[in-house]
């Protein structure tokens, strides 16, 4: 094993120096390649690397794993095909953690968007105390997700914590034991639908998160000049219509950032469920992170864990590759 | 006016309320840690301690203390590196661009995106086969390799804001790549670093999956040292909470001390998408 | 700041130059980061053990556990001076984690110099399957040991006729603990049938008291459940013969244990999936609850963080219909294939599975000894208890720790259990064991 993952290495090498070469060869007729331009490639070269070998190579590995009939504690490397591809698209556990993903992530980075920017308007408003503000919401950041998801297990917990409080208005969610499916249909063999639970750990991912999308639309408000909002008045706008035609247009960037970051947080989400609700009541809180550990470590099912890596890689392109297009679109 | 203050009396409304929302998790952690092991309990968790009882903290630092130092010695290279080698990229994909550059840049960017749980088994082989496993190196080089997507983005993102026209004066006056990088890049893009480094310093401190595999006993992080405060069969809550406080306080100083910068550095970069 | 900035260029040349040589010398970067980060790059590569050390590894790092190692190491250093331990613990999940560290180790082939398994298909359908464990008769032979542990026991470690493995303790699943003092208030008898315990429960809701806690946020409580019910219907030897896989998972009695375990389960305390055992043990603690099925390092547990004092305040015993049956759970160390210095490996296991070892391992950990021959009394009252116990009853393994099926069955098994807790549904929780069974 440990040959072919290094044979597999040596075999990127030279296609990223074909790459290069590729690349400065178009380059030619155009102008000749200045000494900067080689040092501008050394200065990528090392990055670009590490990436083939950290990142590509070990997708390729773990691919290759994925369609193999390694299951137990024996590596086996003969070919099976799609197998456990099929196998898990008929899993009712994968299933549900498909559905899980779906709906944690929309409802993640939903909230994650209005709280960062309704905080961050409200704390540019020159109020005093604007820096314990900020800080207050900043720190939940500087948190590992193993300590915060304990402490969100308990807040949650339906028989104490903020119910303790709840109690005064007579309304007791049962949280993240909740095994209710919302709006829920069929579909395959689980029933598709907002699980209950699952808000739970949004409301302790998004307390974490907040911060990160609230300084970047805090810096983006900061950006935008007062001269436009002034202008704006003169125009006869209200202060609403001000947030709704001119300031929120120019966040738009933002926005998009803070999605591609908080899609790669949510996507792979795992020390915050594992920490706080494991896969819950009937899994209606696991999500593929958490089934890939525990099949590859616990049940020894790696080719069944290496496909779970797979889609998992896969629903992240959903979200990247339209930035990526977008962006080189805008760069011209 | 009057409306003018009932909106104000709002907002702060607001910010308080939710203010106190946010910190209801540190007092309980607070409150837990001070508390002797019998009175931890789920249904007592509002409850204040009978008595302060700082054992807990003693006992935590003394498991922790010996790992504190891994933790430093692997954060503060990583940062650099990571932080460094994303300024390189992020310089050249977004001032230097060629044909293929985009490419290079998808490239690096969607490593962000894989789930590191799968890819541990060939990246221990490959740590033991270029013999930096069970190192704190070898947990650098990896974080340092992993953080490079973000890192990039982030100083892409950076660099994009500073105006072409300042690049071409310099050539004009006889700088090359290099003197670029060194003179104008580097000096405009402190508050960059700022973003970039807490950005790195939090998540590699933080992390545990790659710390507990990657590492032995000797070179553990911190972060390791913390899980292993709580057993496999009972775990002391008071105890674990300490450990969870102490565990975090370079990464919340960081936070209030550099939290204003951090917005500021945001803002230079204007955060374009 | 200018110097700073050249001290970092001259490191990332350094990366650059090494990264583009070849793939395998690229440490040559590395050895910059390792420098700025002080003397600790150097501890690289001493998995396995080299010459004159041990490492053992264990997911013990919790309170009572890994005092208990500790007096185990120390011992063992008073013997042999000339050898060093590593104590290689991973903690969390009990286990998980330190097992996908293990897994991890074994599959790059840089094994500990011995690792912690539970005995039975854990061991012997996990690594032993796998060809990464030696067999240890001689061994056993050498230290005499073969008498010394039950026979039943022998046979959880071994395969094929090869013993694999030295168990250091052992702890029992089929307990069920309970609240003294809610019993009492309710005039209630200890069951020892599964219709007394019904009754028990069906008075004890009626008294508005949580008959039975559960804290299933991790499945395996629930199926711990499962397996003491399956043990009772089918008694030691069919139970054993369903793993063995002589009893097809449909058979009557095994649909009967899955319709017990829902009866069972309209008696847990309604928020079980947010709880973990310890939190609902707590509340077999306070009172809110009255009995609670878990292994007895619930014990230490009850007496030690608890503050409860036994047979006062709480008591045990076996689940019902289980009386003369021993749930297993025993911890073993065994010596993995390609250990540099096996030699002292087997030395460290000689004190492991030593009387003096055991006794100064078990009482910290709040287990009791494999051994029979034992000190008893180095052992509080449920610790003697349970030792004569050992000695008297049929040894089970326990599925819901590992030894009764290997753990690709055991998830699956776990991931069945988790939904039928919530839906109930007989039919499907027998048909996935069914299917999950070809792989037993």
């Amino acid at each position: 094993m440990a040959e072919q993952a290094v044979d597999r290495q040596e075999q990127e090498y030279p296609e990223n120096h074909r790459q290069q070469q590729a690349a400065q060869k178009e380059k030619k007729p155009k102008k000749k390649i200045s000494g900067d331009q080689w040092v501008a490639l050394g200065f990528l070269a090392p990055s670009f690397i590490l990436v083939l070998i950290f990142v590509y190579g070990f997708i390729g590995w773990t691919g290759w794993v994925s369609v193999s009939n390694w299951n137990t504690l024996v590596p086996d490397f003969s070919f099976a095909g799609l197998k456990n591809y099929i196998y898990l698209f008929n899993d009712y556990r994968f299933q549900a953690d498909l559905r899980n993903t779906v709906f944690f992530t929309i409802l993640f980075i939903g909230l994650v968007i209005v709280m960062g920017l309704g905080l961050s308007i409200l704390i540019d408003q020159k109020l005093k105390g604007e820096s314990l503000f900020r800080n207050i919401f900043l720190f939940p950041m500087a948190l590992s997700f193993v300590v915060t998801g304990v402490v969100w297990q308990w807040l949650l917990n339906p028989s104490t914590g903020y119910n303790q409080f709840l109690a005064l208005f007579g309304i007791q969610p049962k949280w993240y034991t909740d095994t209710n499916i919302l709006a829920g249909f069929e579909w395959g063999s689980i029933e598709f639908g907002l699980p209950v639970a699952i808000i739970a750990v949004v409301i302790a991912a998004v307390w974490q998160m907040t911060g990160f999308s609230l300084a970047m639309y805090l810096a983006g408000l900061r950006g935008i000049p007062d001269e436009l909002r002034e202008a704006a008045r003169m125009d006869g706008a209200s202060e609403f219509q001000i947030y709704k035609k001119v300031i929120l247009p120019m966040l738009m960037p933002i926005t998009v950032s803070v999605i591609i970051i908080m899609a790669h947080i949510s996507l792979k989400i795992f020390d915050l469920i594992y920490a706080m609700t494991g896969s819950g009541a009937n899994f209606v809180t696991d999500v593929p992170g958490v089934y890939m550990f525990e099949t590859t470590f616990r049940g020894n099912y790696y080719a069944n864990g290496a496909a779970i890596a797979i889609i998992m890689l896969l629903m992240v392109a959903v979200f990247i590759v339209p930035y990526l297009l977008a962006n080189r679109r805008s760069d011209g | 006016m009057a409306t003018f203050n009932v909106w104000k009396t709002i907002k702060y409304f607001i910010l308080i309320v939710m203010a106190v929302l946010f910190l209801t998790p540190v007092y309980v952690i607070l409150v837990t840690s001070l508390k002797p092991l019998d009175e931890v309990s789920l249904a007592n968790m509002w409850a204040l301690p009978s008595t302060i009882d700082f054992s807990s903290y003693s006992h935590a630092f003394s498991e922790l203390a010996p790992n504190f130092m891994n933790s430093v010695y692997l954060v503060i290279p990583a940062t650099l590196l990571s932080a460094l080698l994303g300024a390189m990229n992020g310089y050249v994909l977004s001032k230097w661009k060629f044909k293929g550059s985009e490419l290079i840049f998808t490239v690096i960017l969607f490593g962000m995106f894989i789930p590191y749980q799968s890819i541990l088994i060939p990246l221990i082989q490959f740590l033991r086969n270029i013999e930096m496993y069970n190192s704190i190196a070898g947990l650098v080089l990896t974080h340092v390799v992993y953080g490079l997507p973000i890192t990039t983005l982030m100083f892409r993102n950076f660099y994009a804001n500073i105006p072409d026209t300042m690049l071409e004066a310099a050539k004009i006056d006889g700088a090359n790549f290099l003197g670029i990088f060194r003179h104008i890049i580097i000096p405009l893009s402190i508050t960059g670093f700022v973003v970039v480094a807490i950005w790195q310093f939090t998540n590699i401190w933080n992390e545990f999956l790659f710390a507990v595999t990657i590492t032995n006993s000797d070179s553990q992080p911190v972060m390791v040292a913390l899980q292993n405060l709580s057993g496999s069969q009972i775990v002391q809550w008071n105890v674990q909470m300490a450990g969870a406080l102490l565990a975090a306080l370079p990464t919340l100083l960081v936070y209030i001390l550099l939290g204003k910068y951090f917005v500021r550095g945001l803002l230079a970069g204007s955060v374009k998408g | 700041m200018k110097k700073l900035f050249g001290i970092l260029l001259l490191m990332v040349m350094a990366l650059v130059i090494a990264a583009c040589s070849s793939d395998s010398s690229s440490d040559g970067g590395e050895d910059a980061d390792a420098s700025d980060g002080g003397d600790s790059g150097e501890s690289a590569e001493s998995g396995g053990g080299g010459e004159g050390t041990v490492e053992i590894f264990s997911w013990w790092t919790g309170a009572g556990e890994e005092d208990g190692l500790l007096a185990l190491i120390d011992l063992f250093e008073q013997e042999h001076p000339d050898i060093t331990v590593d104590n290689a613990a991973v903690a969390g999940g009990a286990g998980t984690n330190a097992k996908a560290v293990l897994a991890t180790r074994m599959q790059g082939d840089d094994p500990p110099s011995t690792f912690q398994v539970h005995g039975g298909a854990e061991l012997n359908e996990g690594w032993v399957a796998a060809d990464k464990m030696e067999p240890l008769n001689d061994f056993y032979e050498e230290q005499g040991w073969m008498d010394k542990f039950p026979q039943d026991l022998i046979d959880m470690v071994s395969k094929d006729g090869n013993i694999y493995s030295v168990p250091v303790n052992i702890h029992r699943g089929n307990v069920i603990f309970y609240n003294k003092q809610v019993f009492e208030d309710n005039g209630l008898e200890v069951p020892t049938t599964y219709d007394e315990f019904i009754a028990v429960a069906d008075k004890l809701q009626d008294a508005g008291v949580t008959p039975l806690a559960l804290g299933d946020k991790e499945a395996w409580t629930a199926t711990q459940i499962f397996e003491n019910i399956l043990l009772g219907e089918l008694g030691p030897d069919d139970y054993k013969s369903l793993w063995a896989g002589d009893i097809a998972f449909d058979d009557d009695r095994v649909v009967a244990a899955a319709e017990k375990f829902k009866t069972v389960l309209g008696y847990v305390n309604e928020d079980h999936a947010s709880r973990n055992w310890q939190d609902a043990a707590q509340l077999v603690g306070d009172g809110e609850a009255a009995m609670i099925n878990m292994g007895d390092w619930a014990k230490g547990y009850f007496s030690n963080d608890l503050d409860l004092e036994t047979n006062k305040d709480f008591g045990y015993f076996a689940f019902p219909e289980t009386d003369g049956d021993f749930m297993v759970i025993t911890d073993t160390f065994g010596l993995p294939k390609g250990v540099e210095n096996p030699d002292e490996v087997k030395e460290f296991l000689s004190v492991l599975g030593s009387v003096e070892g055991q006794d100064a391992f078990n009482p910290l950990k709040g287990s009791i000894p494999a051994r029979v021959d034992a000190d008893e009394s180095k052992y509080d009252e449920y610790g003697k208890d349970a030792m004569k116990d050992f000695n008297e009853s049929n040894l089970t393994p326990s599925l819901a720790h590992g030894s009764a099926a290997a753990e690709g069955f055991v998830t699956k098994a776990n991931q069945a259990v988790n939904i039928f807790v919530t839906q109930l549904d007989v039919d499907n929780l027998i048909n996935t064991l069914k299917n999950a069974a070809s792989e037993l």
